[in-house]
């Protein structure tokens, strides 16, 4: 037996490539905790799926291991394998009833038919659909469908669930509140997740931990509030949020301390050692706008305002200072006023701390 | 130009999708049902004609339909027609659909020329067929003296290779439409390989499994060419009898019996179609 404490899934060095070609996951490593809600986040195409799907066992990787509950799976079938998952098309069997559907995995493990019906009824309340056992799938909205697909899969109480996309089919209203509800139920169940999804506000909703995904390649393993606040390249800032780049030229001085020259933004010291092209990046609900020079331990620069878009809540004031692209603030609407009180084409400041600002060297 | 637009105007306002109103559109569904259906209802007419030649209406009888079935050289090719008929069908639509589903679920080498091979049969004139079938049969030394079910062995053998290629793309086709995430979950959720395929795949199957299996039983029960190579010299089929008769002359009672093969045919497409359609609506979803 695995120790408790030992990781729930362990991937170590895996590749994937395709009989055609494409090599669509290179040597990623990862664990998956137990307990945890862990999701793999990248743009479409990156390997997501792939990873997922060697996860239980529908491609074998081209090279590296996969350990789940200690276990190597290297010569597990799909159907022996300690895990279920959720398809992106919910794959529900369209000629079995939905109480058919959620407790097939219980028939074929030969279970008696009276446990079947209660675990079946159990599943069925557990995803809010107690009272739509006898309906056919074609009877069923697409929300309805995935609460079976889910029902289906934790009905033989797996050690880790997997999702592909599980919200993608959604729309948006829906989508929110089964963002909630999956991590209630994983609360509930007390199951290990990992969801696979392109949508960075779905990843950091939901998970504990996100591993983000480029072409193939794990670029940060993080929780949330670490991969908005400290991405460790420029793609995961970029594609975590919205973020603020400035280009620039690094010198480490030799005592802890690094000088970064950018053309907008002049000198700047921040701690760290490094050398050569870096970018400086904020994010925009830290940038400051006004229309006196701010004064104390700021970054900040003058320009004018080339765009203001109202969202109710707050506003994007965009800030043309020279650099390759105007200068995104957000700025909450705190008060009840007409907006922010800012007119294109006046000449503001943008300011922030040099604590809020990222030094990306990669 | 104004004399152009003018003119237009003074036709008759007909819209753009009004085909139907359309004269020449009338006139080719017109044809086309004339030419479909002409020579069946006249066939039909003249099986109630009381008259031995097929020429002109003498009054309504039923008498030609008794006499067919006190035939009973004509009732035991039709006995023998329709054995052959679900021994076919049968055997071919569950090769069909093992093909079908080998070619949809595996990769392996010459797997195109596999699938094309299987569907060649169907391009062959059936009279290549029919030679190729007796040749076979007298070479390998089928005896030709068996009883009764068995002696119907060589034409069911000779049905089956020509009518399972049909039912075998007709089923491919069908899998087409199969998303392989049905088949994946069902094995994520603990199924075998094969009970996957019984399970899920099959019930996919179904509408074209209906379909190959009325294809067969169609193509076996009015197939003229390939039974006529491969009979024994004691069996006779449904077609060939009714060749032989109308050697002579074309007799009402042959008419007769031609009516109740159309009727037959049409109740079991009917069965069919309800069949498919039923599956269609569970399988939408
Ligand atoms: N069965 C397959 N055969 C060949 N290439 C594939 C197959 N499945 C996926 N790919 C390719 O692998 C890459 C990663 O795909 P996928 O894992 O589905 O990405 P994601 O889920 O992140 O969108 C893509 O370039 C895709 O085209
Ligand atoms: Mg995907």
């Amino acid at each position: 037996m695995a120790d408790m404490q030992d990781p729930i899934i362990r991937i170590e060095n895996i590749c994937k490539t395709y009989p055609g070609g494409v090599q669509a996951v290179n040597n990623v490593s990862l664990n998956v905790n137990r307990g945890e809600f862990f999701a793999l986040l990248g743009p479409s195409g990156c390997g997501k799926t792939t990873l997922l799907r060697m996860m239980a066992g529908f491609e074998i990787p081209t090279s590296g291991t996969l350990l789940i509950d200690g276990q190597n799976m290297a010569d597990v079938q799909p159907n022996k394998r300690p895990v279920n998952m959720v398809f992106q098309s919910y794959a529900v069997f369209p000629h079995m009833s939905v109480a058919q559907n959620v407790g097939y995995g219980l028939k074929i493990e030969g279970r008696p038919k009276k446990e079947i019906a209660e675990r079946v009824q159990e599943a069925l309340d557990l995803v809010k659909l107690g009272h739509l056992g006898g309906r056919m799938p074609d009877e069923l909205s697409g929300g309805q469908r995935q609460r079976v697909a889910l029902a289906r899969a934790l009905i033989k109480r797996p050690s880790v669930l997997l999702l592909d996309e599980p919200l993608s089919a959604l729309d948006a209203k829906l989508r929110e509140a089964m963002q909630i509800e999956l991590v209630r139920l994983q609360k509930t169940v007390g199951i290990t997740f990992v969801i696979v999804t392109h949508d960075q506000d779905e990843a950091l909703s939901m998970a504990n931990r996100i591993a983000v995904m480029e072409q193939g390649v794990v670029k940060q393993i993080a929780g949330p509030a670490e991969l908005y606040e400290s991405p460790n390249c420029r793609f995961v800032a970029d594609f975590i949020g919205k973020i603020n780049l400035f280009d620039g030229q690094a010198k480490a001085n030799g005592n802890g301390k690094t000088l970064v020259e950018t053309p907008v933004l002049g000198k700047v010291e921040f701690g760290g050692d490094a050398n050569g092209p870096v970018s400086l990046g904020v994010r925009p609900e830290k940038v400051r706008v006004s229309r006196e020079k701010p004064s104390g331990n700021l970054l900040a620069a003058q320009g004018p305002v080339t765009d203001i878009a109202y969202y109710g809540g707050y506003s994007k004031v965009f800030v043309d200072i020279g650099a390759k692209e105007p200068v995104l603030a957000d700025i909450t609407n705190a008060e009840r006023s007409m907006g922010p009180g800012f007119e294109n084409g006046e000449k503001l400041w943008v300011s922030w701390r040099a604590e809020d600002t990222l030094v990306l060297t990669s | 130009m104004a004399l152009l637009s003018r003119l237009r105007a003074r036709r008759e306002p007909i819209g753009p999708l009004d085909y139907y109103r359309k004269l020449w559109l009338r006139l080719i569904m017109i044809g086309t049902l004339i030419f479909l259906y002409g020579p069946i209802s006249t066939l039909i007419a003249f099986s109630f004609n009381d008259s031995r030649r097929n020429i002109v209406w003498r009054g309504f009888t039923l008498k030609y339909y008794e006499k067919a079935l006190e035939n009973d050289e004509l009732i035991e090719a039709f006995t023998n027609s329709l054995t052959i008929a679900f021994f076919t069908t049968i055997v071919s639509v569950i090769l069909a659909a093992l093909a079908a589903y080998v070619l949809w679920r595996f990769r392996f080498p010459f797997k195109a020329a596999y699938e094309g091979a299987v569907a060649l049969p169907i391009v062959i004139p059936e009279i290549c067929m029919g030679v190729a079938m007796m040749a076979f049969f007298a070479r390998i030394g089928w005896p030709s003296d068996l009883p009764w079910p068995l002696s119907l062995s060589q034409i069911t053998i000779a049905h089956i290779a020509f009518s399972f290629p049909f039912a075998a793309i007709v089923i491919r086709a069908r899998l087409e439409s199969f998303n392989r995430e049905l088949g994946e979950s069902a094995r994520d959720l603990g199924a075998s390989e094969a009970r996957v395929f019984w399970d899920i795949v099959v019930p996919h199957m179904k509408p074209g499994l209906i379909a190959g299996a009325l294809l067969s039983f169609t193509l076996s029960l009015d197939d003229f060419v390939i039974t006529f190579f491969t009979a024994g010299p004691n069996t006779v089929t449904f077609p060939v009898k009714v060749y032989s008769m109308v050697r002579f002359s074309v007799t009402p009672e042959v008419n007769a019996a031609s009516t109740i093969l159309i009727g037959l045919t049409l109740v079991l497409t009917a069965i069919a179609l309800r069949l498919q359609n039923r599956n269609n609506m569970n399988m939408q979803a």
